[in-house]
């Protein structure tokens, strides 16, 4: 049985029917009538979505691949808006709703006394309109509409409280740089349609190979790679959606956000879009050994050295931003080696155990009174079970530990990486065998620091009635008004239901959808590229994968010693942290300036940016335009006009006489040229 | 005599008048004289219309012109107390560069023309004549058939004509006694008149005159 | 034998007097509207001929309508410059320069 069209019109238009709902008619409404039918909307699509899945897995149902509306015509090409559902969209759809799904749940909870309630929810409900256009897109227009309207969510949600000036900066910083990536993702859409002559992706893979051997004329004795130029500039597109060195900087700051939307947005599902774009691309991707080497090259560095940056933060969303920096660094590594399942594969269950994180630490932040800094928690795991051990399910999933969702998919990756023998696969693999023991460094530092050791916060309570609307403009740092406890069951449902799949997807999927043909021709690999058969070789099994996977000598080694070493310190001799911080002066100041990336963009970007701002202001602007171009044109028009007017005395006689000498001259012409009456 | 010699004279007879009065249109000192020439011009030229078989035209010329338009001009002239003088000013000081201006447009219009090659070219049979037909009803066809709108058009552009200069001519003078037609015409008895009962006694000692009722 | 160009350079005669009316008589209004005429009066003389020239009589048609517009437009100059004469009690052109730039 097929999927019907009316069945993937319901699965994108309920969120944007809960949206409009929510956005338009929330006074009317109210704060439960929002919620209701975002909810409604998203839990709509999630179910949809996993019929969705159901029927190409099981049901047998081909393809979906359609042209719905033509939006506009110019010549031969054709703007259409379309549905694309394979098995790789149908993953996408239950990943993006499920977890939208929980974390609207979760708000009803988080943002329960926010002034911005309903504003939030018509948000997260556009979000999910947006990301499902991205993903069940079939040309590259829509793509790119998705893309963009993500990137505006993103923006409005990263500046949700818009009267913080951090966030407002941070929603620009985001937006600026996206729009950087923006710019070459255009430059990439506009590169295939200018050698393939075709938006949709169905013609466009099917014409790529036409591409080798084309080249783009840079200059007359510079030839570059049609092939690769085109993949690059859709990588760099990718790059500024997934965060990727040196166009990561704008994730971290987003976390100034409210904190599902870091979940939702910033973790589980936009900035996966770049990993799925270039997964859906693998056919143009597949055509450019030097552009996968580049990929390869940028998501090592972005997966080992912003993972070092999270081992010296002490705010928890931030150690998290900076954890989801490194994985999908993981995830760019493993599209370089051309092994977009294991990709697309992390893709799935880090969105599942990321969201939980976040989500988590969502919670830690309203037992504490949005309080984010580790320094001032410990020892919350007696006040708040249900979310220490969620955490800790999370967190064993992200640093893969064998049986746990994230294992089979990280273990994936960085066996290929290793079976890879492409250019720079040796310094990738050195990039995620560290990155692994990085991973272990900074989440059991996380983990201990929120929930083991001292309380190192003091309560003290106020009698009377408490302040439940001020918790921003806030007294001291580790000061609190009530004790910690655990959060209301909205809060804590989204963080069980993220738990289940985190421990267990990854056991019960990664034969079939990694090692088996399971995406089937939604991603195409070369036979000369496709490392990932070469683990699969190996592979016996999820339960025999796990139980290699307890080698010592591998990644789990690596993160075992990570657990060591942050068990000792924060456990059993907590000034050893401040003995080591100071040991390793030097490069502790590197991390926690952050490679002073951010201080570089500020200096030349930013600053040369307002520099040249103010030079064409006062050059171009107040010089040119207004002076020259038009005070210039005034002035000349008013001289011109000052001497004209004389010719304009007011007597009849000067009028006619002017008339009368005009058609002496007329006639005087005709004669001259000869082509009187008389020539006839 | 050669009827075309004939008319030839005649042609040239009235071309002599038409040059001369229109001459003296633009020289003489006295507007009257002027407006007078002018009126010998039209009727010199009416009768060169003629001489073109164009009769219809040249009747019209005389009737409408002559009988309407300088009629009003003759009117204007006497009704306004222009100063002769003033208005001759500069009359000698222009008259060498108004010559010039007329002599080189009429040698550049001669010279356009081509009156050698002109010269060749005679005038055919009467087309009204041709047709069967007197020039009135050879125009009054063409008029009433394939210029009717335009007609009409000309027809509305005379009463605009009209209109236009009856209004700017007409002016509400302040401060002088007329009557008011309509004000006459709706007049209610109540205003003017109004009826008083009295008992039939002769009054002790003088009343006081009722107030008057306002003239009208 | 009259011939076409008998009429066309009377016309052009005619015309060329009325320019040098319109010159040389700078200060009369009346005088420059009577100029007007004779120009109209020129044209319409070559319109006639070359109606009857060539045997056609939209020549003549026009004229009839040239003759309808000028009547107007006289009656209307001459209604302007009754006005004129009542406001500024002058009809010298030299006087009348509120057009001046």
């Amino acid at each position: 049985m097929g999927l019907s069209t009316s069945l993937l019109l319901t699965i994108a238009l309920a969120p944007l029917v809960g949206c409009l709902l929510a956005g338009f008619l929330g006074k009317f409404i109210g704060r439960a009538g929002s919620h209701t039918v975002t909810i409604l909307g998203v839990a709509i699509s999630c179910a949809l979505a996993f019929y969705v899945l159901y029927q190409l897995t099981l049901g047998g149902a081909p393809v979906y691949n359609q042209n719905l509306y033509t939006w506009f015509q110019i010549g031969h090409f054709n703007a259409s808006v379309g549905f694309m559902v394979d098995r790789l969209t149908a993953m996408m759809l239950v990943v993006v709703s499920f977890v939208s799904l929980l974390v609207h749940l979760y708000t009803i909870g988080y943002m329960s006394d926010d002034p911005g309630y309903k504003r939030f929810f018509a948000y997260i409900s556009l979000f999910t309109f947006s990301m499902f256009m991205l993903v069940m897109s079939n040309n590259f227009m829509q793509l790119f509409f998705g893309w963009e309207a993500v990137g505006l969510v993103s923006y409005l949600l990263i500046g949700f409280w818009y009267k913080k000036p951090t966030a407002i900066f941070a929603n620009l910083k985001a937006f600026l740089v996206n729009r950087v990536g923006d710019f070459g993702f255009l430059l990439g859409i506009a590169g295939v349609l200018y050698f393939l002559g075709t938006m949709d992706y169905n013609t466009a893979f099917a014409a790529a190979p036409s591409l080798v051997g084309k080249t783009l004329q840079i200059t007359a004795n510079t030839h570059w790679d049609a092939a690769t130029v085109i993949c690059i500039c859709l990588f760099i597109g990718a790059m500024g959606k997934s965060a990727q060195v040196p166009l990561h900087v704008w994730l971290p700051d987003s976390m100034e956000g409210p904190t599902p939307i870091s979940a939702l947005i910033h973790a589980a599902t936009m900035v996966t879009a770049g990993i799925f774009m270039v997964a859906r691309m693998s056919p143009l991707f597949e055509l450019s050994q030097t552009a996968l080497s580049f990929i390869m090259v940028i998501g090592a560095t972005t997966a080992l050295f912003t993972g070092m940056i999270g081992i010296v933060q002490n705010d928890i969303k931030r150690v998290i931003a900076y954890s989801t920096l490194s994985q999908l660094g993981y995830m760019t590594v493993a599209l370089g080696v051309s092994a977009y399942t294991g990709a697309v594969y992390h893709l799935m269950t880090h969105a599942f155990f990321k969201a939980l994180l976040f989500l988590g630490a969502g919670s830690v932040i309203i037992a504490m009174h949005h309080e984010q800094d580790m320094r001032y928690m410990g020892g919350l795991r007696k006040y708040m079970p249900i979310t220490w051990i969620t955490m800790w399910i999370g967190s064993l999933a992200l640093c893969g530990v064998p049986f746990f969702s994230g294992f089979y998919s990280k273990d994936a990756i960085i066996e290929a990486v290793g079976q890879s023998h492409r250019w720079g696969a040796g310094y990738a693999y050195f990039c995620v065998m560290a990155g692994a023991m990085v991973t272990g460094l900074y989440t059991f530092r996380q983990m201990y620091l929120t929930f083991h050791g001292k309380e190192r916060f003091t309560v003290v309570e106020h009698h009377g009635h408490a302040h439940l609307d001020d918790h921003h403009d806030h007294h001291e740092q580790g000061v609190l008004e009530h004790a910690p406890h655990e959060s209301p069951w909205v809060v804590t449902l989204p963080l069980m239901l993220l738990a289940i799949p985190s421990l267990f997807v990854g056991f019960f999927t990664v034969g079939p959808m990694l090692f088996g043909n399971w995406f089937g021709n939604a991603i195409h690999i070369d036979e000369a590229n496709n490392v990932l058969a070469e683990v699969g070789k190996e592979f016996h099994g999820a339960l025999d994968m796990a139980l290699h996977g307890f080698s010592p000598f591998g990644p789990f080694g690596l993160v075992l010693l990570a657990f060591a070493i942050q068990t000792y310190i924060y456990l059993f001799n907590p000034a050893m942290a401040g003995k080591i911080k100071s040991a390793l002066k030097p490069l502790w100041t590197v991390l926690d300036n952050k490679y002073w990336v951010d201080n570089v963009y500020f200096a030349v970007f930013a600053r040369g940016g307002v520099k040249m701002g103010q030079g064409f202001w006062k050059v171009a602007d107040a010089g040119l335009i207004d002076g020259v171009m038009v005070n210039g044109s005034v002035s000349v028009v008013h001289r011109i006009a000052a001497t004209v007017r004389r010719l304009q005395s007011g007597y009849l006689y000067h009028y006619a006489f002017a008339m009368i000498l005009g058609l002496i001259v007329l006639l005087g012409g005709y004669l001259l040229i000869g082509t009187g009456v008389a020539g006839q | 005599m050669n009827p075309q010699l004939f008319q030839l004279i005649c042609f040239y007879g009235f071309g002599f008048i038409t040059v001369v009065a229109a001459l003296s249109v633009i020289t003489l000192k006295n507007t009257v004289h002027a407006v007078l020439s002018l009126v010998l011009t039209f009727f010199s030229m009416a009768c060169l219309w003629m001489l073109a078989d164009a009769e219809f035209l040249a009747l019209a010329l005389i009737v409408v012109y002559v009988g309407a338009v300088m009629v009003l001009f003759l009117f204007v002239v006497m009704m306004l107390d222009i100063d002769q003088e003033k208005i001759r000013e500069g009359f000698v000081k222009f008259l060498p560069i108004g010559l010039i201006v007329a002599v080189a447009m009429l040698v550049e219009m001669l010279g356009l023309i081509g009156v050698k090659a002109m010269h060749a070219q005679v005038m055919g049979p009467d087309p009204a004549a041709a047709a069967g037909v007197s020039n009135t009803a050879w125009l009054g066809q063409a008029l009433y058939t394939k210029y009717l709108l335009p007609f009409e058009v000309a027809a509305l552009i005379l009463t605009v004509g009209v209109v236009a200069a009856v209004a700017l001519t007409l002016r509400q003078r302040v401060g002088v006694r007329h009557e008011s037609a309509n004000e006459q015409v709706r007049v209610n008895p109540r205003d003017r008149i109004r009826i008083v009962k009295m008992d039939a006694v002769r009054p002790a000692q003088p009343t006081p005159v009722p107030p008057q009722e306002p003239s009208s | 034998m009259i011939t076409l160009s008998h009429y066309i350079v009377l016309g052009a005669i005619l015309f060329c007097i009325a320019v040098a009316g319109l010159f040389i008589n700078r200060k009369n209004v009346i005088v420059l509207l009577m100029s007007i005429e004779l120009m109209l009066l020129a044209v319409n003389t070559n319109f006639v001929a070359f109606s009857r020239f060539l045997g056609d009589v939209s020549g003549q048609v026009f004229v009839f309508f040239i003759l309808t517009v000028a009547a107007a437009e006289a009656a209307i100059g001459l209604a302007i410059l009754v006005l004129l004469f009542r406001n500024r009690s002058t009809i010298n052109i030299s006087d009348i320069d509120s057009m001046k730039g």
